[in-house]
C-alpha cells in the first residue's frame, strides 16, 4: 500500500481514539491495530516510523510501543 | 416431497390477539380471540365458508355477500366475514337460507363472466370456479345480455369489453374475468401501501384501473409486487408464467435470495420446472409480501449466459478454455499451493459470499484458516456493513439488529437514516408504511428526498437532508438536544448503562459545539427541524432507528453506527418490542456471511482469532492449527496484490471489480494476481481478471440457510437440481480436497451440525428444529432454546451498554474547484447490486441504464438537459451516463446506482474508507459534470477488454 494511504489510515484511528476520555488512549490505538491490521501492514507501518513517520499523529507515534510487530515472515 | 410446515389455508380474514370468546359453529364449539370473524372462526375448526372478496392477508370488506350466515337470535343474514364472534353466538353455516341466497348470488356473478374453465390460466387454481363447485350452481338462468367478456355481441363490437393489459412484464391484468371484490385494490393499499389500483366507475361500470385514464400498469404507480396478483382469485390478475407454463403441482417452502429482509417464499413446481414464485404467508419476515425481485425475477436462474461448465487459462489475455471438474481443480489446487510455496504462506486469501448461504460461507472462510492455514478471509460485509460489527460491538456487545420485523407494528417513531426502504428493502418498508398509516411519526435523515418522505398516505414529521458526509454531525446534535433539555431516560440509563461513560458522554454532547445550530452551516439541516426531529424521537413512544449504507459507507461509519446506538440508549430505546437499532442488510446473507466468521479478525461467532480458547475449538474439530494474526480485509488484500505480496484469491459469488470502489485500483490488484478463482453463475466483471471460472448454482439448486437482518435462521431448499451439476458448497468441499482438505460433508445439514457445535449462538440450531419451527433468530441455544426475537431484554450482551464519544471529523473528501459537487451512491427497486441477477430478468424493463439525478440549479449552470449525456470525474476516473434532472437531490448533490457495469459508478469512487473497519467511503465523492457526447475513452476501452476476456473455447467433444 502506497505509504500516504497508510499514513491516513492510521491517523483517522489516531484520532478517533484521541477524542475518547481516560488516559489509555495509546493503548486503546495499538489494541485497534493489534486486533485489526494484518503483520504486513504494521510491518509497513514499522520501517515507516524507523523511517522518521513524517506525517503520522503524535498519539499514533506514541502508541507505536504496543503495536505487535512480527518479525519473521510467514511461511 | 416433505408437505408444507404449516397450514397454508386461507382463513378469509386476519388473525386476532385478544381475549378468548366461545361460540358455537354448525353445532361444533370454537374458542378464538375477541375481534375475529366469524368466517375465521369457522375455518380454525376447518369449516370453509363460501367466500370471494374476503382473504386472509386484508381486512374484510364484506363486498360479495357469499358469506352470508344465520345467527341464532340475529335478524337476517349477516356477513360471516365482516361480523365478529360473540361469546355463546351460535352460527349456522349451512341453512337453507344461506345456501339459497349464495346460489343467486353466484349465478350473478357466473352471468358475467365467460365460460372458458378449461383454457383459462387460472384453470383448477381459482376461487370463483371453487365457489361455483361449493354452492353447487347448476346452471344460470339470466339471458345473455350486457357483459365484460364477449368481444363482440350480435350488431358488433362490444363496447363493455377491455383487451387485457400485458403491459407488465410479469402478469397480466385480463378485465373480462374481473368479478369486482376489490381485493387487488386493497392488498395495493392495505399490504403494499403504494395506492396504484381503483375501482373506477360505478355499477356495472366499475372496472379495477391502474393509476389514470391514460395508464396501463406499466406507466401508472404500480411497482409490480405482486400483492393484487396473490390477493386475486380469478385469472384476471395472472402470473404471465403461469399463461405459459400452467398451473404448479407442487410447492417448496425457500428464502430469497435478494436483500436482507430475507423473505419466504414457495417455489411452485411442476417436476423441475419453477412455474412461479409466491410469498409464504407463515415466513416471520415478510408475513405474505413479496416485491418485484423476489416475487418475479428469478429468470436469471436459467438465463442463457449462465456458464455450466468449469473453465481455465493460464493467462488473462487468454480465451477461456472449457475443462473437466478435476482439470478446473487441480489447476486450481496447483497454482495456489505454488504461490505459497513461493510467496508464503499469507500469498493467498478467499472472500466469501454473503449472497451464499451460511453454510457455504462457513466452509470458504474454513478453507483460507483450515486449508490454507491463514487469516485471508473477508466478504463484502466489508463494503457495506464492517461498521455497524464494530459500532454494535463496543457499545452493545453484539454485532446485529436488536429487533424482529414484526417490532415495526409496535413502533411509535421511526427514524430512517441513510437508508431508502422502498427501494432496498422493499418488504420492510410496506409494514413500516402500515405502520406509518395507522398514526406512527417518522425522521427521514437522508440527503435525498426519498420516496417515504412524501408518498400515498405517508409524510415523514421531519426530513432533515444533510450534506452527504455530516451523518456523526447530524446524530450528534440530536443527541445534544436530548441531553441539553433533559429528554433523556436517566431511569434506562442508571440501571442499563455504565454510569461513568455516560457522565464522560454527558460532558461531551452537551457542549454548545455540536448543538444544531452550531453546526447548521455544515450539515445544511435547519437546526430549528432538527431540534423538534429530536424532541420528537426522544418524547413520542417507542422510538425505532433503522438504517442502511448511508450510514456506515463513510470515513467515520462506525463513529455514526455508535452515535445511533448512544441515541437508543439516551431515550430507553432498546430492549422491547417497537424500539431499537436495526440495520437494514444490504444483500440475503450479509448477517450470515459475518455471522459465520469471514471477517479476517475472527472466528464464527464474532470471537477474535487472538484468543487461544476460541481457536483450540476450531483446532481440535478440524485438526489443524490456526494463526493468531488477523489476516486482510479486501482493500487490504488488493493493495498487498499491488505490492505484490498478496497473488492468489477464490472469489466466491461475489463482483469485486464493479462492486467495490476505486475500479481501476481494485483492477490493478486484480491483475497483479497469479491466481483468480471466481465461482459465480455468470461472466461478471471480476472474471475479466481470473484464470479459474468455478460455474455456481443459484439458491433454488441447493439445500442451506440464510440469516436475515433481523438475524432470523431461514432455510433454502433444493427445488431443482444445479445445473452446473454440484451445490457450492460442494464445489468448495472439492477445492478443498484437491488441496489435501480431507473434507467429507454429505449434506449441508451436517455443516450447519459443526457451526452448532462450534459457535455458542448456534448451539441449538439445526435442520431439523428449522424444519419443525420454520426458522430461528439467534442466540439459539440452550438458555434460549426459542432463539430470540428481541435483544438485550434484560441487559445488554456486554453487560452494561456502553456510551461513547462521537467527535465528528470531516472526510478528506473535500469539494473544491476541480471538483465542486458531492456524488452519493445507491439502488432502486428493481435492480439488486451488481445486477448480475437482475439485469438478466424482465426488470430491465424499469431500469435499463444508470442515470444521474442532478438538482435543476446545477443542471443549469452547467447547460444539462433532462436525458443529456454528461461526463461524470473525480479524482479517481471518469465516466459517462445520462442525466435526470430532479429535485430530490439537493443542489449541490448528486446520486446515481450501480447496477450496470458499462456505466461502473465505481470509477468514480476514492479509496477512502472508515477509520475502524476499512469499510469504503461510497457515499461521499467529490466530482464534476459536465456534458459529453457519449461514453469516455475509459469506458470504450473497458468494454473492448471485457469483450476480449469473455471469449470462450468450448471443450473438444
Amino acid at each position: 500500500m502506497r505509504d500516504e494511504k497508510m499514513v491516513t489510515m492510521a491517523n483517522q484511528i489516531a484520532i478517533f481514539f484521541k477524542s475518547q476520555p481516560g488516559d489509555d488512549r495509546a493503548e486503546r490505538v495499538a489494541a485497534h491495530i493489534n486486533d485489526f491490521w494484518e503483520p504486513r501492514m504494521r510491518q509497513q507501518l514499522a520501517r515507516y516510523v524507523d523511517a522518521g513517520g513524517a506525517g503520522l499523529e503524535p498519539l499514533l507515534l506514541e502508541a507505536f510501543a504496543g503495536i505487535r510487530v512480527p518479525t519473521e515472515q510467514a511461511d | 416431497m416433505k408437505p408444507l410446515p404449516f397450514d397454508d389455508r386461507d382463513m378469509g380474514t386476519p388473525a386476532r390477539q385478544g381475549e378468548p370468546v366461545r361460540l358455537t359453529i354448525d353445532g361444533f364449539e370454537v374458542n378464538v380471540p375477541e375481534g375475529t370473524s366469524i368466517m375465521r372462526a369457522a375455518a380454525e375448526i376447518g369449516l370453509q365458508v363460501p367466500k370471494l372478496c374476503a382473504t386472509d392477508s386484508l381486512e374484510a370488506f364484506g363486498s360479495c355477500r357469499l358469506c352470508v350466515v344465520e345467527i341464532e337470535g340475529r335478524r337476517g343474514t349477516p356477513a360471516s366475514c365482516s361480523t365478529p364472534v360473540a361469546e355463546g353466538m351460535v352460527v349456522h353455516t349451512q341453512s337453507s337460507r344461506v345456501k339459497k341466497i349464495r346460489k343467486g348470488v353466484m349465478e350473478l356473478y357466473i352471468s358475467d363472466h365467460p365460460l372458458d374453465c378449461l383454457t383459462c390460466a387460472a384453470n383448477g387454481d381459482c376461487e370463483l370456479q371453487d365457489m361455483a363447485g361449493m354452492v353447487g350452481l347448476r346452471g344460470v338462468r339470466y339471458e345473455p345480455g350486457r357483459n365484460h367478456f364477449e368481444q363482440r355481441s350480435a350488431v358488433g363490437p362490444n363496447p363493455e369489453y377491455k383487451p387485457a393489459d400485458t403491459s407488465n412484464p410479469y402478469f397480466t391484468y385480463d378485465p373480462e374475468k374481473c368479478i369486482v371484490c376489490s381485493r387487488c385494490v386493497r392488498a395495493c393499499e392495505e399490504v403494499q401501501g403504494t395506492f396504484a389500483l381503483t375501482i373506477e366507475g360505478r355499477g356495472f361500470e366499475s372496472r379495477v384501473s391502474a393509476g389514470g385514464a391514460d395508464d396501463d400498469f406499466l406507466t401508472s404507480d404500480c411497482v409490480s409486487c405482486g400483492a393484487c396478483v396473490q390477493a386475486c382469485p380469478t385469472a384476471t390478475l395472472q402470473e404471465k408464467s403461469v399463461h405459459e407454463l400452467g398451473t404448479p403441482d407442487r410447492s417448496v417452502v425457500t428464502t430469497c435470495a435478494y436483500c436482507g429482509v430475507g423473505c419466504s417464499f414457495k417455489a411452485e413446481l411442476n417436476g423441475d420446472d419453477l412455474v412461479r414464485m409466491t410469498p409464504y404467508k407463515h415466513g416471520k419476515a415478510n408475513r405474505g409480501h413479496s416485491c418485484v425481485k423476489g416475487r418475479f425475477a428469478y429468470g436469471y436462474a436459467s438465463h442463457q449466459d449462465r456458464i455450466l461448465k468449469p473453465m481455465i487459462r493460464e493467462c488473462i489475455e487468454d480465451p477461456w478454455r472449457e475443462v473437466s471438474w478435476d482439470e478446473a481443480l487441480g489447476f486450481a489446487a496447483n497454482r495456489l499451493r505454488g504461490l505459497q510455496e513461493e510467496h508464503g504462506r499469507r500469498s493467498i486469501g478467499v472472500i466469501t459470499s454473503s449472497r451464499c448461504t451460511n453454510e457455504e460461507t462457513y466452509l470458504v472462510q474454513k478453507l483460507a484458516r483450515g486449508v490454507f492455514l491463514n487469516n485471508n478471509t473477508d466478504t463484502c460485509a466489508r463494503v457495506c456493513h464492517s461498521p455497524t460489527g464494530y459500532g454494535l460491538g463496543q457499545t452493545f456487545g453484539t454485532s446485529a439488529g436488536t429487533q424482529d420485523f414484526d417490532s415495526v407494528e409496535h413502533t411509535d417513531v421511526a427514524i430512517i437514516i441513510g437508508a431508502n426502504p422502498t427501494d432496498g428493502h422493499p418488504v420492510f418498508a410496506s409494514r413500516l408504511k402500515k405502520r406509518l398509516r395507522q398514526g406512527a411519526k417518522l425522521i427521514v435523515i437522508d440527503p435525498r428526498r426519498i420516496d417515504l418522505v412524501k408518498s400515498p398516505h405517508v409524510e415523514a414529521a421531519h426530513h432533515l437532508p444533510l450534506r452527504p458526509g455530516t451523518n456523526v454531525a447530524v446524530v450528534s446534535a440530536m443527541a445534544h438536544v436530548i441531553v441539553s433539555e433533559g429528554l433523556m431516560d436517566e431511569a434506562f440509563i442508571r440501571e442499563r448503562c455504565d454510569w461513568d461513560a455516560f457522565q464522560d458522554y454527558v460532558d461531551f454532547i452537551k457542549d454548545p459545539r455540536h448543538s444544531p445550530e452550531a453546526k447548521e452551516l455544515l450539515t445544511g439541516v435547519p437546526a430549528q427541524e432538527l431540534r423538534e426531529a429530536a424532541r420528537l424521537f426522544a418524547t413520542g413512544g417507542n422510538g425505532a432507528i433503522y438504517y442502511g449504507l448511508g450510514v456506515t459507507e463513510h470515513s467515520q461509519g462506525s463513529t455514526t453506527v455508535i452515535g445511533i446506538a448512544n441515541l437508543a440508549m439516551l431515550t430507553g430505546n432498546i430492549g422491547r418490542k417497537g424500539v431499537g437499532v436495526n440495520p437494514l442488510r444490504g444483500q440475503n446473507n450479509v448477517q450470515g456471511s459475518c455471522d459465520m466468521g469471514s471477517f479476517p479478525h475472527e472466528l464464527p461467532g464474532y470471537r477474535h482469532v487472538k484468543n487461544e480458547d476460541v481457536r483450540s475449538i476450531f483446532e481440535d474439530t478440524w485438526g489443524v492449527t490456526i494463526d493468531p494474526e488477523p489476516g486482510l480485509r479486501i482493500p487490504n488484500m488488493l493493495d498487498a496484490a499491488v505490492d505484490g505480496t498478496f497473488k492468489g484469491l477464490y472469489c466466491q459469488g461475489e463482483d469485486i471489480l464493479q462492486s467495490d470502489p476505486d475500479t481501476k485500483h481494485v483492477a490493478a490488484g486484480l491483475a497483479a494476481m497469479e491466481c483468480v478463482i471466481v465461482h459465480d453463475l455468470f461472466l461478471n466483471e471480476t472474471s475479466n481478471y481470473a484464470h479459474v471460472f468455478l460455474p455456481g448454482s443459484t439458491f433454488l439448486e441447493k439445500d442451506g440457510t440464510f440469516t436475515n437482518a433481523e438475524r432470523r435462521i431461514n432455510r433454502v431448499r433444493k427445488v431443482m437440481a444445479p445445473r452446473n451439476g454440484y451445490a457450492d458448497w460442494e464445489i468448495t468441499q472439492m477445492l478443498a480436497n484437491a488441496m489435501g482438505g480431507d473434507w467429507s460433508y454429505s449434506h449441508p445439514s451436517e455443516i450447519m451440525d459443526e457451526i452448532a457445535a462450534t459457535t455458542p449462538s448456534f448451539a441449538g440450531v439445526s435442520y431439523d428444529m428449522l424444519d419443525r419451527e420454520g426458522s430461528v433468530q439467534w442466540p439459539c441455544n440452550e438458555s434460549v432454546p426459542a432463539g430470540t426475537p428481541l435483544m438485550h431484554v434484560d441487559g445488554f450482551v456486554r453487560g452494561k451498554g456502553r456510551f461513547i464519544l462521537t467527535e465528528y471529523v470531516a472526510t478528506d473528501e473535500k469539494t473544491g474547484p476541480r471538483f465542486p459537487l458531492l456524488l452519493t451512491t445507491g439502488r432502486i427497486l428493481s435492480q439488486y447490486n451488481v445486477g448480475a441477477q437482475t439485469r438478466r430478468t424482465a426488470n430491465t424493463i424499469w431500469h435499463e441504464e444508470d442515470v444521474l439525478e442532478i438538482h435543476p440549479h446545477d443542471a443549469e449552470v452547467r447547460g444539462v438537459k433532462d436525458g443529456d449525456y454528461v461526463k461524470l470525474a473525480s479524482r479517481s476516473g471518469e465516466t459517462a451516463l445520462r442525466a435526470t434532472i430532479t429535485d430530490k437531490v439537493s443542489p449541490g448533490v448528486v446520486y446515481t446506482t450501480f447496477h450496470h457495469p458499462d456505466t461502473q459508478a465505481n470509477v468514480i469512487t476514492t479509496d477512502f474508507s472508515d477509520w475502524a473497519t476499512n469499510c469504503p467511503e461510497y457515499k461521499v465523492t467529490a466530482v464534476q459534470v459536465s456534458l459529453s457526447n457519449g461514453p469516455t475513452a475509459w469506458q470504450e476501452d473497458y468494454a473492448a477488454q471485457s469483450e476480449r476476456a469473455r471469449r470462450i473455447v468450448p471443450a473438444a467433444e
